[in-house]
């Protein structure tokens, strides 16, 4: 074993080797601190595998179809599939998104270009106090407090802007209120909630890290701050934007209480998200768990399964462009 | 807290004074709260005398339109293209950070205000034994799921902070081969759905080893998730120690471990009881590993390893489903509960993490006092 030292001197790629005579005390310490950080890679395989062992049932019944059949009747003996499970659950995430990016973008930016110093520590402190609010009790007050709000809006929004597809709501007879309630668009509002904590917290980092040299040059050359924000702050901090838009998109996909709590879940794939009936993944498990039989477990354990390898896909990515960017390679001339 | 307030804090006092460019420009701040005002009335005469249209949120919505463009209109007036679209941004920016700040205050203040009147004492001590569907929601309580909470959170902890925190050790202090990988596996396990976590636990758990639902089932899925948060907050908690304390450590003949015990741990303290903290904070409320693993109980059972338990989040979330009134009050109180339990914690990560890592402890005082050392 060795131990490197790095010069400070950039130049000199040479690393300076220093053999050492390790102590029994650093030996153990240093294989018990192994085996620690080995834990994460052994429970990463092992949940891959449990949920492949005990969905492969589903998956030999099924076949391919579990990623094209809409139904879900595997306790009856029925076909069963995410094809509209996860058509829903991506736009659920998208909703949220499309709310939380610009939102995240604008609070992050008021964090460290326009607060005043002493209210940045502050805004910080509630940034993360959000994140820590129980998805609970986010859900809770979107049932019972902004839901009977929202039904009006999208209301307004089937009424006027229904020339959109994804707004375009059917109805036999006049559109009541009660059409609206239990949505996507609802559901993915309420996820928003969830995720500008996140979102901000990542873009806070990465918009902070803005080289101070090339903003005093931007002020300095005549610009003014939203000239500064625009040329130096948003280029440079393009990776963190979509890093933690990325993030967002995997807990947007995984979210489970606040969505179970707001829709009701439908089989049937639809185009518009503002009428009533959603689904989404991880609420299709905590529903139908306590009223499965075993094949209904099995099928269930492969929807997780194929919920864990697609956030698992995203949030790699998440945090190898996140970390790309803030090492500065970004802004490289 | 950031490297940037960090360094802002071992800047010498002797720097120069700080020139502002940030002072408010009365002309702006005269455009601004003019445009306020002008836009409301526009609204209002806009909003309820010419066209018949009702409902708070539309008007406000209406309102806020009216006012940045009247913003960046009066300041086009005034000076030039520049500096007007420099204010609007102004305008745009500042009020998505307040859009930031409005959830909070109404989340808490509604829940406040939902919770409460059914809260009384009797909720920590009582459980749900005696509790049918036509009680009122004042009877019984949550004494049931806060001890199963407490239970099940506190296991999590003991399993996955000693594991985080080595994990975090690894990366920052051993720095083997696998830490670059490890630190990619860190990030990307952080963000496993909580309900693949109990799904997971079921799996392996119950079904493979064929143990029933306990209140351990829950706090092992509750571990999965705990875990990576703390090997992750630890790490950067440890990458702020500075290098030459271990440099001086080690060039004193400390070994790897000595160095890691007695230097980088007792200095960054402070930092790693904050992160944990934070982190129960976040794994307190969590609900969906719970439903899986941990089978719900309406009375107490005080043993996590046998038998259903409850927890606060999975109560609520039962109880709020049901038709009754009383049992909905019940939820929203046993919901109040949580969201003070997660505020109490957050507020004292907050004073552990506001000390710096020379902070001294009364205990340590009194002991370094008998050392003859302070």
């Amino acid at each position: 074993m060795t131990i490197t030292i790095e010069p400070d001197v950039e130049i000199v790629e040479e690393r300076i080797d220093i053999q050492v005579r390790r102590s029994t005390a650093d030996r153990v310490y240093r294989a018990a601190a192994t085996a620690a950080g080995a834990t994460t890679f052994v429970l990463m395989g092992l949940i891959g595998t449990f949920l492949l062992v005990r969905g492969t049932g589903a998956f030999r019944k099924s076949g391919f179809s579990f990623f094209t059949e809409f139904a879900w009747q595997p306790d009856l003996g029925g076909k069963f599939g995410v094809g509209a499970v996860l058509p829903y659950t991506i736009a659920i995430a998208l909703v949220a998104l499309t709310i939380a990016v610009p939102v995240s973008i604008l609070a992050a930016l008021f964090i460290t270009e326009y607060a005043p110093r002493r209210a940045r520590r502050i805004l910080t402190s509630i940034v993360d106090l959000l994140a820590a609010v129980p998805s609970l009790i986010y859900g809770l007050w979107g049932l019972f407090s902004l839901q009977p709000r929202l039904v009006k809006l999208s209301k307004w929004m089937a009424d006027h802007l229904g020339f959109i597809p994804i707004f375009r709501v059917r109805a036999e007879g006049p559109k009541t209120l009660s059409l609206f309630p239990s949505s996507t668009f609802i559901a993915g509002i309420i996820v928003s909630l969830m995720l500008i904590p996140i979102c901000t917290a990542v873009m806070r980092e990465v918009f902070g890290q803005a080289p101070t040299n090339e903003k005093e040059g931007a002020l300095a050359l005549g610009g003014t701050r939203w000239g500064v924000i625009r040329d130096v702050i948003l280029p440079f901090g393009r990776g963190g934007i979509i890093g933690g838009a990325m993030l967002s998109l995997g807990r947007a996909l995984g979210e489970t209480i606040a969505v179970t709590l707001i829709i009701s879940p439908v089989f049937t794939p639809k185009l518009d998200i503002l009428s009533q009936g959603s689904n989404s993944i991880a609420a299709l498990i905590a529903l139908k768990f306590s009223e499965s039989n075993e094949l209904g477990i099995s099928a269930l354990m492969a929807a997780g399964l194929t919920l864990f390898v697609i956030t698992l896909l995203i949030n790699s990515m998440a945090s190898f462009i996140v970390s790309k960017s803030r090492s500065g390679e970004a802004t490289e001339i | 807290m950031t490297d940037t307030e960090l360094d802002t804090e071992l800047a010498p006092a002797t720097e120069p004074e700080r020139i502002r460019i940030r002072t408010l420009d009365p002309d702006d701040a005269t455009a601004v709260g003019g445009s306020a005002l002008a836009s409301l009335a526009l609204t209002w005469l806009i909003y309820g005398r010419l066209v018949p249209l009702t409902g708070g949120l539309g008007f406000w919505v209406c309102w806020y339109i009216i006012f940045v463009t009247a913003v960046w209109a009066v300041t086009r007036q005034l000076s030039d293209a520049i500096h007007a679209r420099d204010q609007l941004a102004r305008v745009i920016i500042w009020s998505g950070g307040m859009a930031v700040i409005a959830p909070l205050l109404l989340v808490v203040g509604y829940t406040i205000s939902r919770g409460y009147h059914a809260l009384r004492p009797s909720f920590f001590v009582e459980d749900q034994r005696y509790v049918g569907a036509l009680s009122k929601s004042t009877e019984g309580g949550g004494a049931h799921a806060i001890i199963g909470t407490l239970q099940q959170v506190g296991l999590a902890l003991v399993i996955s902070v000693p594991l985080g925190v080595m994990s975090a050790v690894y990366l920052s202090e051993v720095k083997g081969r696998l830490a670059r990988p490890l630190r990619t596996a860190t990030d990307a396990m952080s963000a496993v759905p909580s309900i693949v976590a109990g799904l997971f636990i079921y799996a392996i758990w119950i079904l493979s080893f064929g143990q029933s639902q306990t209140g351990f089932a829950g706090s092992l899925a509750l571990s999965v998730l705990f875990l990576p948060t703390v090997t992750r907050t630890s790490e950067v908690v440890l990458r702020l120690v500075p290098g030459g304390l271990r440099e001086a450590s080690l060039a004193l003949g400390g070994g790897d471990w000595r160095t890691t015990s007695r230097v980088v741990l007792p200095t960054a303290r402070s930092g790693l009881a904050t992160a944990v903290i934070l982190g129960m904070a976040r794994v307190i409320g969590e609900t969906a590993p719970l439903i899986l693993t941990i089978g719900g109980a309406f009375v107490v059972n005080a043993n996590p390893f046998s038998g259903k338990q409850d927890s606060l989040p999975y109560f609520v979330f039962r109880l709020v489903r049901f038709p009754q009134e009383s049992q909905i009050d019940r939820a929203w109180t046993g919901a109040l509960v949580l969201l003070m339990l997660v505020l109490v914690l957050f507020v004292i990560a907050r004073i552990i993490g506001g000390r710096g890592p020379d902070h001294i402890g009364r205990l340590r005082r009194r002991r370094l006092k008998k050392e003859g050392l302070a």
